[in-house]
């Protein structure tokens, strides 16, 4: 297990410097300058050359490069050019929308997929297993930008249940928060709640038609008993790795949801960033999501491991 | 008996608290950009101006809704013979929103402040003809400039050139302390900036207690909260598609008004072929501007035909001498030896009026011979290709700043326009202070470049407002970037 661990950090490590340098050179390499562009059209030179200097832009890529990975590693994600706050600082505010959210919307969906997974498994073929596929091809076919616009026109518009977008704060209340959530999860959630159905459904089957199966239905268990005992347990590895897929996703991947419902989170302070060349935030908030996804990946790969105790003795 | 009086009671008691309900005395208006900082000395970005400008800052002077210049905390102002002195006369009783008094020390800090050599205020050269500022009391400045400028009044009433204190100078961006009728109470970065009335303001204290800017960028989500009723009125909407909805829906006013936006085709004056004159002049008459007016805005926007808006008094309508006529533009190309044509690029930067106009320009110039090779562009990209690299033939860019037609006296300036007879009208400009003086000259100015084609003079960009039903007081037009909060009220 010790060594499993090891080797998993190790590449964690890797992944981590290799990404760093890639996102410095790619986010440096696009054209803009981010003093010229808060100081538009009517400033004079000299002005954007005082700006340059107080940004610290008139230094070297190399030395700008270090400066950001030291400071990293000391927690540090430097000041932001345009908003003059620090990025760890913006970051931890925007964190308290997507990562909620984030939360939110796997819960929903892996609460509505893996039921309805187990359901279509156990009753392959028949109608029960139809209408679920079914439903779940609607949902992997319809772009969740859209199914969101659905949902603002009769819930927000039309029922008023809910406002059509914004963010409170959680400082009015865990009630009022999660009704703000609300459409942006569940907008996200279905789309993801369809693949992960179909994924749960194909794993069971495969996992139903395995040798120890029977066998347990041979020593006496009904099939419902013979799922829960020693289907599910089997069936879960690829359930996980797409659970980890998704979470990775919407926590980075919901810029356009968080678009149509103008929430404060990650997505769209990126977005922001990137259209006004503030090129540290770019650069350490897409950093945090690439060790977010990395980091999640590493649980997941840890959590197979627990799942399955073949891996551990394996490696 | 007894119980009837209850029911009585009870009954006015509940009507009461429906009228307090009812009678609204906040707002939710949206706007389209998320301001960087609330700095408006310290940043060009309009959404500063449109959140702090009037409501937490204040300058000497100000800009009314229809574009003219007022006294603001300067009370009057007196201007010596030769228009090199101005001795200003402060408000009396004003004192910034943390209790400090402004007097003519923070005006003169504020004026040094901008014009500095490490000053970072993006319009320093509002600034530049001051060659110095002194305190003559506490409610006298003495301004005097190293050159006559006839326009040093309209300067100071820019949102760049508001008045700020020492104190607080350094923090502004997170943490604005102005003289303005609302005090800034909460950002909360990525959703909203809160105001709240300041019971101390030294001019009328205005109706509305507080107010939320709510900055929503996208079209379809702006649409969604209006029609949701979450916000009470939009700046200025994104989509012009959608203002005919708002238009038949008994909820909604819609206040269409003008803004100082130009917008034009911009044209590289220094590469070939644009530095021919007689191939400008055939750009001109190969666009149909209605055509983009309809096909790009719906309808909303006005033609021009220079560099000037509409609405300025001043204005000469030149949209005759650069009228849509497809085969002179022919004629003129095969003049100028390029009767096969050419090709160019055209820049479009993100908003519709670029993107959508800009397609419509490269059919129009296709229709010449001209092929204009699209390439869509960000904000940032543009300014270093386009404005910093001059490398592009064209461009379509709308130029918001008020008054603005001195660009062309610069011939460093990205479409590189170089006219000395031009640049001398500006001179004179700057130099002259009798009002009838300086339109004759404004007039000269749009008549020089309009007969030089300089660039494709295309609409005055529209601010397309929306508000609900009772909300009063909303800027028709947008002579600055501005949302005037104490000008606000809710009808009964």
């Amino acid at each position: 297990m010790l060594h499993y661990l090891a080797k998993r950090l190790l590449s964690l490590a890797l992944s981590l410097t290799i990404a760093s340098m890639v996102i410095f050179a790619v986010i440096e390499v696009a054209p803009g300058d981010p003093a010229s562009f808060m100081l538009g059209t009517g400033a004079q030179e000299e002005t954007v050359a005082a700006l340059r200097s107080e940004l610290g832009l008139d230094q070297s890529k190399v030395s700008r490069y270090l400066d950001w990975v030291g400071g990293m590693l000391t927690g540090d994600f430097g000041t932001s050019y345009t908003y003059r706050t620090p990025v760890a600082k913006m970051v931890g505010e925007r964190l308290w929308v997507s990562l909620p959210l984030a939360i939110y919307a796997l819960t929903l969906s892996t609460l509505i997929a893996l039921p309805a997974g187990i359901y279509a498994a156990s009753r392959r073929g028949k109608a029960g297993d139809m209408a679920v596929m079914g439903a779940t091809q609607l949902g992997v076919a319809v772009p969740n930008f859209w199914f969101a616009m659905l949902l603002v026109l009769v819930f927000a518009i039309n029922l008023r249940w809910f406002s059509a977008g914004g963010f409170v704060g959680w400082d009015k209340g865990l009630w009022a928060g999660l009704h703000a959530l609300t459409l942006p999860a569940v907008a996200l959630a279905l789309p993801q709640a369809a693949i992960l159905a179909r994924v749960m459904r194909s794993a069971l089957l495969e996992v139903l038609g395995e040798d120890f199966m029977r066998s347990a239905r041979a020593k006496g268990l009904s099939q419902k008993q013979a799922i829960r005992r020693h289907g599910l347990r089997n069936a879960l590895i690829p359930v996980l790795t797409i659970i980890g897929l998704q979470f990775s996703f919407l926590l980075a991947g919901a810029i356009i949801i968080e678009q149509v419902f103008y929430l404060p989170g990650l997505g769209r302070l990126v977005f922001q960033a990137i259209s006004a060349r503030d090129l540290i935030v770019v650069e350490s908030v897409v950093m945090l999501l690439v060790f977010a996804v990395i980091l999640v990946n590493f649980l997941v790969d840890m959590a197979y491991a627990v799942v399955d105790p073949r891996l551990r003795r394996a490696a | 008996m007894k119980l009837k009086t209850h029911f009585a009671a009870a009954a006015s008691a509940l009507a009461l608290l429906a009228s307090a309900a009812m009678a609204k005395d906040t707002v939710t208006y949206a706007t389209q950009l998320e301001p960087p900082h609330l700095d408006p000395t310290g940043g060009a970005a309009q959404a500063i101006d449109t959140v702090v400008y009037l409501n937490i800052f204040e300058g000497l002077t100000r800009f009314t809704p229809d574009g003219a210049v007022v006294p603001l905390l300067a009370k009057s102002w007196e201007i010596s013979e030769d228009g090199l002195t101005y001795t200003f006369t402060l408000q009396e009783g004003v004192t910034f929103h943390d209790g400090t008094t402004m007097d003519a020390e923070d005006v003169k800090f504020s004026l040094d402040r901008a014009r500095a050599e490490d000053s970072t205020n993006a319009q320093k050269v509002l600034f530049s003809a001051i060659s110095d500022v002194s305190v003559a009391d506490p409610q006298t400045v003495v301004v005097t400039l190293s050159e006559p400028n006839g326009s040093f009044l309209f300067n100071l009433a820019w949102g760049d050139a508001v008045i700020v204190a020492e104190e607080s100078a350094e923090t502004l961006k997170t943490a604005p302390v102005g003289t303005g009728p609302y005090r800034f109470n909460e950002w909360v970065q990525g959703d909203r900036v809160e105001l709240v009335r300041n019971p101390n303001y030294w001019g009328d204290v205005p109706e509305l207690t507080g107010a939320t800017i709510k900055f929503i960028s996208d079209p379809t989500a702006a649409f969604a909260a209006m029609m949701a009723e979450d916000i009470d009125a939009f700046d200025n909407f994104p989509a012009p598609e959608n203002m005919i909805q708002f238009e038949a829906d008994p909820r909604f006013q819609v206040i269409i008004g003008s803004t100082e936006g130009e917008t034009i085709l911009s044209t590289n004056n220094a590469q070939a072929p644009f530095d021919n004159v007689k191939v400008r002049e055939a750009l001109a008459h190969a666009i149909d501007r209605q055509a983009i007016i309809d096909g790009a805005m719906f309808g909303y926007g006005t033609p021009i035909g220079t560099h000037f808006a509409p609405h300025n008094p001043a204005y000469v309508d030149l949209t005759g001498q650069s009228n849509y006529d497809p085969d002179k533009a022919r004629a003129l190309l095969a003049e100028a030896g390029l009767a096969d044509g050419f090709t160019t690029t055209l820049h479009l930067p993100p908003p519709a009026y670029a993107r959508r106009g800009g397609e419509i320009v490269a059919a129009q110039l296709a229709q010449v011979g001209i092929t204009a090779e699209i390439i869509n562009v960000e904000w940032a990209q543009w300014l270093e290709t386009v404005f910093k690299g001059k490398n592009f033939g064209l461009t379509i860019v709308s130029h918001t700043e008020p008054m603005d037609i001195g660009i062309y006296g610069r011939p460093d300036y990205y479409f590189q326009y170089d006219n000395p007879e031009f640049q001398d009208v500006m001179t004179r400009l700057n130099a002259t202070t009798d009002p009838d003086q300086r339109t004759a000259l404004l007039q000269d100015a749009q008549r020089m470049i309009a007969d030089d084609y300089v660039n494709g003079y295309l609409f005055q960009l529209a601010k397309l407002g929306v508000a609900k039903a009772g909300l009063q007081g909303v800027w028709a037009n947008a002579p600055a970037a501005a949302i005037e909060i104490g000008a606000l009220s809710w009808a009964e």
